[in-house]
């Protein structure tokens, strides 16, 4: 067999070793009644090239980005990726190195993870970051865990122009974590924040995004100072893209930054494997999860880089860490840092206003071809809702006909929203593109 | 520098590797030289609040090196009259000077009775060269 | 080496961007950025020479020997990674319309298929990011189940051995439940005298792996089956060491309920320097109605799609539908045996009693018997004698061009040293891995200064890891600074 080295010759000379008489032996302690007596009912083994075809035809099927002509965003987004970045991660060193516990065989994937928390910790504001979590959804649970531990609360706050799947996560969450969840609505596509001051009141967190879920910009300034009032812990769910243009969470007033790395460096793979992120002022530090990389010096006053404040973790803390994660992200985090290296501030803000500009351009055709914007009046990066006058799955189906998939339909998450389309434009849209989107919804929709 | 092992005759010893020096109705509190060892150089001390009550035999507080945290079991029971602020500082101290300056709470003893039911220091030695 | 912040350069550039003549919006001025963030300015010629330096001062599967216990740091086969990056794989967004993603939805189906065949349970979600996430949601499954009965409040207790990892009794804090430990016999099977003791109606669950972190297979598993079932409670299986048993020993069949397993350990998901992985689960029926939602179905017309009509559901525990490049990979490989699973895990046992054949005489063997895909032994006498710890052979292996296999854990073996070969060595590197361990042994009594001074051939040498807690600097430019005093 190909992954295995063992011939015959090596077999019989190991088991002499061993000093049993053949391989069954091995497995003596295992009771007959759990044995399996039979082969495992799977297809028979594969050649390589049987795999390749047969994964190729799989993926055939797939319309892709680089076969339909997308505006599909909503939490997920088709960025480009540079070609360095797969160089750098499908080197073996990074690609199959374990979890950098013994860290005189690890600096480098300790050193990346360092750089990585800087640039997080750069984007957002904040002190300290990890070395990454799961997702965008599953850093918000996270995020609620240190909430309650800070401020001895449990109520988590959350406005409903988050994304509906960070909301459900952190609803899965809660009754583990002894935590009640409440929801402000929108108004309007954004958030008052005199709705979150009245909800903030003995709540340990609140959590908006910006952009939000319908691409609009929040007043996030106001929604942290309301928070912050009424001792509430402000938790902003960012994108990483719009840091460029944006502010970061932690230069107005956030106690966390968390949110979804995958536009920064990944691609999309049908929903996984990305990075999350969460970052916190230094203060929290003790109640962060996940693994941190600390500088320090070797024996020879060397610098170099370990894993740090373990004694948070599940290893060592066991039922009292803080969190039981252990297997992070970290190659997806890898591949955030050698985007974000890749663009500079120079690029993270010009990537910004390039999507600015050709989403807004988007909406400016769009209303002209009488598809009126959802929330007409609000500030939008590269997201935004319109209207199409139709059943919004119809109006999918039938532009896909076409060649083109014009949005996220949000009456899956949101009431009075069934013909209302979420249009993603990022740096990969020309405005052929963008016309040949009006062109087509233009021919559906009516 | 860390200390050399030892187990001073006028203390008396919890089997969870902690002592106790009973001083009339007071005691002070600390963890002894095989704890320290076993652990490593200590990072952080989590003490409890002043005024705290503490029972024997349950956890008051934590002491953490990098690669280990502990629960401080406590050998007596009472009320917390004073932390040692410099070992929250400089947790280290434990290290070095484990039953002097590495002291980690003093107390006022709610059931004097209790001393009687700890270990003496041949005791105590003796539970800890089994375990090595 | 310099950090990448250090090679630096103020208007130095490696990106490109598409120009466009169209009106940037403004930004609201209380949004707007006001400081640029401060990322690289560098090149991409010096971008690539920087994260090739950072791999030469990196060791990986592909690099040497790497027997960490219960990691299962087997071969990485490259056709996997040529067929996750597969543009209708890797380009795919994970809310096209299931008419659009017929291919990924299908592969993702019958992996749920083998996996619940080599589990020997009957449903599986794949959502699951990692063994952690697992975990935790199999432990909300089990909470669901016992709510739906209306005996989730008098069960409250979960069950584990002190072998366990410690990411078992993490998990269920995460969960809201209690932990109870259970003592391992002087033969390392759970001591069932203490476990009888443990187990009533107040019990949810029991969680272990078998065979345990020790290597060992538990002889009492059927008894174990009898005590939990008998008293109305759960099982759970850790399916971090199924590499020993796959074909052979299904958890189902040894009466687990629920199972994760995971893809970067058996199913050869590349390790990544510590992720990404993929946790999912295998249930058996009675929990089915209860597993995350949405779930991969296939159809009556023999189409697959997202089942998001799951009334019971305990919701969603990731974003989207799970780690699909992982799914890829392991999908990929498990191609790639087929019914001979049975014979990787064959081969993981024997390279695993091999090295343990070799090396049982230089080291202490906490617990004789035959071993399954790894074994713990002790330096425990090297200790005494030479003063030579567990992590003072770690780390001068590191100069015989090892990776150290795990050390102190699990936390029942002083000075443990837990050691998982798989079944991709070839018999020269075990060979190879017990003669530098011999040699060590050799040295811990004659030359005890070069062990302790080890390692001396890598980038560095021991770190001081007091100095990275004391004086945290945990991002560039931040200067030295302590750990604040928990509030």
């Amino acid at each position: 067999m190909r992954y295995i080295a063992l011939t015959d010759a090596d077999r019989d000379e190991m088991l002499a070793t061993v000093g049993v008489s053949s391989v069954e032996e091995l497995f003596r302690d295992i009771p007959d009644g759990v044995r399996l007596d039979r082969p495992l009912d799977l297809e028979r083994p594969l050649a390589e090239l049987e795999i390749v075809s047969h994964l190729d035809s799989l993926a055939a099927r797939n319309a892709h980005a680089g076969v339909e002509l997308s505006f599909l965003g909503a939490g997920m987004y088709d960025h480009y990726v540079p070609a360095v970045v797969n160089t750098i991660l499908s080197r073996g060193e990074f690609l199959t190195a374990y979890t950098p516990y013994q860290p005189e065989m690890s600096q480098g994937v300790l050193q990346a993870i360092f750089e990585y928390q800087t640039a997080v910790c750069e984007l957002t504001g904040m002190d300290v970051s990890n070395a990454s979590g799961y997702d965008g959804t599953t850093v918000a649970a996270d995020a609620c865990f240190v909430a309650k531990h800070v401020t001895g609360r449990s109520r988590i706050v959350v406005t409903e122009a988050t994304s509906p799947q960070v909301r459900q996560v952190i609803k899965t969450y809660a009754p583990g974590f002894g935590l009640e969840v409440v929801e402000i609505p929108h108004s309007g596509g954004t958030t008052d924040p005199a709705l979150v001051a009245e909800a903030a009141q003995d709540a340990a967190a609140v959590i908006f995004q910006q952009p939000n879920f319908f691409g609009c910009l929040e007043p996030a300034p106001d929604l942290a100072a309301a928070a912050a009032e009424a001792e509430a812990l402000p938790i902003a769910h960012v994108d990483p893209i719009s840091l460029g243009v944006l502010e970061g969470p932690g230069r107005y007033g956030c106690a966390l930054a968390i949110g979804e790395g995958q536009g920064a460096g990944n691609a999309m793979s049908f929903g996984g494997p990305h990075y999350g992120f969460i970052a916190t002022k230094l203060e929290h530090i003790r109640r962060m999860p996940g693994r941190i990389v600390g500088e320090t010096t070797d024996v020879d006053g060397e610098r170099g880089f370990v894993l740090t404040l373990s004694t948070r973790e599940q290893h060592i803390r066991r039922e009292k860490a803080t969190s039981n994660i252990t297997t992070n992200q970290t190659l997806l985090a890898l591949g955030g840092l050698v985007y974000l290296s890749w663009l500079g501030p120079q690029g993270l803000r010009e990537l910004g206003e390039t999507c600015m500009a050709l989403s807004s351009y988007a909406r400016r055709e769009l209303e002209a071809a009488g598809f009126v914007p959802v929330f007409s009046d609000k500030a939008t990066f590269k997201e935004f809702a319109i209207r199409v006058g139709r059943p919004a799955v119809d109006v999918v189906r039938a532009a896909r006909a076409k060649g083109v998939h014009p949005g996220y339909r949000l009456g899956r998450d949101y009431e009075g929203l069934d013909d209302a389309l979420l249009v993603a434009v990022t740096e990969k849209r020309t405005t052929e593109q963008i016309d040949r989107l009006v062109e087509v919804l233009s021919e559906v929709a009516r | 520098m860390a200390a050399s092992e030892s187990y001073p005759e006028d203390l008396r010893y919890h089997p969870e590797h902690d002592w106790a020096r009973v001083d009339g109705g007071e005691a002070t509190l600390g963890i002894t030289w095989f704890a320290q060892d076993s652990l490593g150089d200590l990072v952080h001390y989590e003490p409890p609040a002043v005024g705290a009550s503490i029972s024997q035999g349950a956890s008051y507080g934590e002491v953490e090196s990098v690669k280990a945290v502990s629960d401080l079991i406590s050998p007596v029971s009472g009320e917390v009259l004073e932390v040692n602020q410099q070992v929250v500082d400089e947790p280290e101290r434990v290290n070095d000077d484990p039953y002097g300056e590495g002291w980690l709470i003093r107390v006022r003893l709610s059931d004097p009775g209790e001393v009687d039911g700890l270990l003496s220091a041949a005791a105590y030695k003796q539970l800890v060269d089994e375990l090595a | 080496m310099k950090l990448i912040y250090e090679k630096s350069v103020p208007g130095r550039t490696a990106y490109s961007l598409p120009a466009h003549d169209l009106p940037v919006p403004d930004v609201p001025e209380s949004l707007r950025r006001a400081e640029p963030p401060r990322l690289p300015e560098i090149a991409e010629p010096d971008l690539v020479r920087h994260f090739t330096e950072l791999t030469t001062r990196n060791f990986g599967v592909d690099t040497g020997f790497y027997p960490l216990g219960s990691c299962t740091m087997k071969h990485n086969p490259r056709v996997n990674e040529r067929m996750a990056l597969l543009p209708g794989f890797r380009d795919l967004h994970p809310l096209q319309e299931p008419e659009g993603a017929q291919g990924a939805l299908e592969l993702m189906w019958r992996l749920q298929e083998i996996l619940a065949e080599v589990a020997g349970l009957d449903a599986v979600s794949l959502q699951p990011a990692a063994g952690s996430q697992g975990e935790l949601t199999g432990l909300m499954l089990i909470s669901a189940y016992f709510a739906d009965r209306g005996e989730g409040d008098q069960r409250r207790k979960v069950v584990i051995p002190d072998t366990a990892h410690g990411t078992n009794p993490a998990s269920v804090t995460m969960a809201g439940y209690e932990l109870v430990g259970v003592k391992t016999d002087p033969r390392g099977n759970i001591d069932l005298d203490d476990l009888r003791t443990k187990v009533d109606e107040e019990t949810a669950a029991l969680m272990l792996t078998n065979p345990s972190t020790l290597g060992l297979f538990d002889e009492g598993i059927e008894e174990i089956e009898r005590i939990f079932h008998g008293a109305g409670a759960l099982m759970y299986y850790d399916g971090a060491n199924l590499n020993a048993v796959c074909g052979i020993a299904r958890p189902g069949d040894m009466g687990f309920d629920v199972v994760h397993i995971n893809l970067h350990k058996t199913f050869s998901q590349p390790h990544g320097g510590g992720g990404p992985g993929g946790g999912p689960i295998a249930v058996r029926d009675i929990l089915e109605p209860f597993i995350p939602s949405p779930q991969v179905v296939r159809l009556d017309d023999g189409t697959f799609g997202l089942d998001e009509n799951r009334p019971k559901t305990i919701g969603r525990v990731r974003g989207f539908t799970g780690p699909f490049g992982v799914f890829v990979r392991s999908y990929a490989y498990i191609r790639a045996y087929g019914p001979e699973l049975r014979g990787m895990s064959e081969t993981a046992v024997l390279n695993a009693n091999y090295l343990l054949a070799l090396l049982r005489d230089s080291y202490d063997l906490p617990y004789d018997r035959l071993c399954m895909h790894e074994f713990v032994l002790s330096a425990r006498k090297l200790k005494r004698e030479h003063g030579i710890t567990a992590l003072d052979v770690a780390k001068r292996l590191m100069d015989y061009g090892f990776h150290p296999p795990t050390i102190y854990f699990p936390l029942v073996v002083p000075e443990a040293l837990m050691i998982e070969p798989t079944e991709t060595e070839a018999k020269e590197t075990l060979d190879a891995f017990a003669e530098a361990m011999h040699a060590i042994a050799r040295e811990a009594a004659d030359d005890p200064e070069t062990v302790k001074a080890a390692p001396r051939t890598r980038p560095v040498r021991r770190l001081d890891e007091v100095k990275a807690v004391k004086q945290l600097v945990v991002k560039y430019g931040s200067g030295e600074t302590s750990v604040p005093a928990e509030a």
